[in-house]
């Protein structure tokens, strides 16, 4: 008798240190499962963020997209990581309008007319013909146009390179500051830049497109052309540019979108 | 590591659907032979019972979120893996693609004998690895489309921007038909298999091979 109660006893000790075992980790499974869903539900549910420079995305994303501008900016970006560029002979012919916001056809705007307004300190402006922009240094890229929504495509574009207008009309000390806003003629479209994508050689204040001014609905007469961008930034038809330390408003960031949007 | 496992499940699933909600904006994906169309990514019925027209944005917020979250993961497995050595048990043998064969023969019921095996048989050894590579390849493949000015050489790397969005596309219906899979093995392997996988039971308790044992006992007896 009593060894056989012992030999059940030992089977019962190994066999309770089995459904311990399994009794703790199934318990510990079922609170980390419970508590992952709870964190999703609480991120799917978390409220909006009130719309000003950005907007129209959940607070704890909007959070997370600008740490991660942040780590990129910080860890791998630079001035001399450049776009590749492709020979002209593989450009497209006819370039894809995806959007016309502020460049609508059925707005009146007289090209000939167009001036670039650059917005300086004390509110004195300063203003720009195309003809003292094609009187600049002539820079030409042929890219990969890429489009958030997924598409891209190699395009031929031609203009001065946004650094060397800095140079050339002098506002160096503008470009000290963090930011550059452009703004369509009628404010319908508008971006914001941080000035290191700004000032990448790359960029460029473009009025030509397959080696012909541009058309009105690529933006005429002049439109950014920056690589380092997705097709949101890339505004046509530029009325007004000015700088600041702060973000400056941006179309598709008060919609969800990235504000930085670099490539 | 059953954690990463665990963890991994969840993220993947949020990944593939903010993947879903991005490719939606432009799907221009199908399979076509010879100009014939056989199946578009995807069907409107597909969109629209999973609520994904419209929403671009939200699911490129979600996607640059949680690709930490998975690489994170991955990082820690492959780490552990090879810091334990378990991966002795996974990466595959000079004999595990002529083993596997017989693997696949046996589980479609065609040979009645399975090779003999460790933690994971021959098959295993491969699709577990290759999912391992195919994971990294998500990485390489989306930071490739997500920077590629900042990481031109993972760009290059991947075939150019074009392929490598339709590569870190591919990777996905990869894991899809990799989780078919996966889940019909796991039912057919059963419960005690199963939970081995939660609790850890058979690695901890020092008698390595008790659940796959007993199935291929119980299908020899049948």
């Amino acid at each position: 008798m009593k060894k056989q109660s012992k030999k059940v006893k030992k089977e019962l000790t190994i066999e309770q240190k089995i459904s311990r075992r399994n009794f703790i980790s199934f318990t510990s499974f079922a609170v980390l499962a419970v508590g992952a869903f709870e964190g999703w539900r609480w991120l799917y549910k978390s409220p909006q963020e009130i719309t000003g420079i950005t907007g129209g995305t959940r607070k704890p994303l909007r959070r997370a997209l600008n740490k991660t501008e942040i780590f990129f900016r910080r860890t791998v970006f630079s001035e001399n990581h450049l776009v590749k560029t492709y020979p002209k002979s593989m450009a497209a012919k006819h370039v894809r309008v995806n959007s016309d916001i502020g460049v609508e056809a059925s707005k009146k705007f007289d090209p000939a007319a167009w001036k670039l307004v650059v917005n300086k300190k004390a509110g004195e402006v300063l203003q720009v013909t195309l003809q003292d922009l094609m009187a600049l240094p002539k820079t030409e890229i042929v890219y990969d146009f890429k489009c958030v929504e997924g598409w891209d495509q190699i395009s031929h574009w031609a203009g001065v390179k946004f650094s060397d207008f800095i140079k050339h009309y002098q506002l160096d000390d503008y470009a000290k500051m963090q930011f550059v806003g452009m703004e369509t003629p009628d404010k319908a479209y508008y971006v914001g830049i941080d000035m290191p994508s700004a000032m990448h050689p790359q960029t460029l204040l473009a009025y030509e497109m397959n080696d012909k001014l541009l058309p009105l609905e690529h933006g005429a007469p002049l439109r950014l052309i920056i690589p380092v961008k997705y097709g949101i930034k890339n505004l046509k038809r530029i009325g007004t540019i000015s700088f600041s330390d702060t973000r400056p408003r941006d179309y598709w960031a008060e919609d969800g979108y990235d504000y930085y949007s670099g490539l | 590591m059953r954690w990463c496992h665990w963890v991994n499940f969840p993220i993947l699933t949020i990944m593939i659907w903010s993947g879903m909600l991005i490719y939606w904006a432009n799907d221009e994906y199908k399979i076509t032979i010879f100009g014939h169309t056989f199946f578009r990514f995807f069907p409107d019925w597909f969109y629209n019972t999973l609520k994904i027209p419209h929403r671009l944005s939200e699911g490129m917020a979600f996607h640059f979120l949680f690709m930490w979250f998975f690489t994170l993961n991955g990082i820690l497995y492959i780490l552990y893996t090879t810091i334990s050595g378990e991966w002795r048990e996974l990466v595959p043998k000079k004999n595990s693609f002529k083993e596997a064969w017989l693997v696949l023969l046996h589980d479609l019921h065609i040979r009645k004998t399975a090779p003999p095996q460790n933690k994971y048989n021959a098959a295993q050894r491969i699709a577990y690895t290759a999912i391992i590579i195919m994971g990294i390849g998500s990485v390489i493949t989306g930071l490739a489309i997500y920077k590629p000015v900042q990481f031109y050489y993972l760009t290059w790397l991947s075939g150019g921007y074009h392929f490598a969005r339709i590569l870190h596309f591919a990777l996905t219906l990869g894991y899809v038909f990799f989780f078919v899979i996966h889940i019909v093995q796991v039912i057919l392997a059963g419960w005690g298999n199963f939970s081995s996988v939660i609790s850890g039971f058979e690695v901890v308790n020092e008698t390595p091979e008790p659940i796959i044992q007993t199935t291929t006992e119980d299908e020899k007896a049948e």
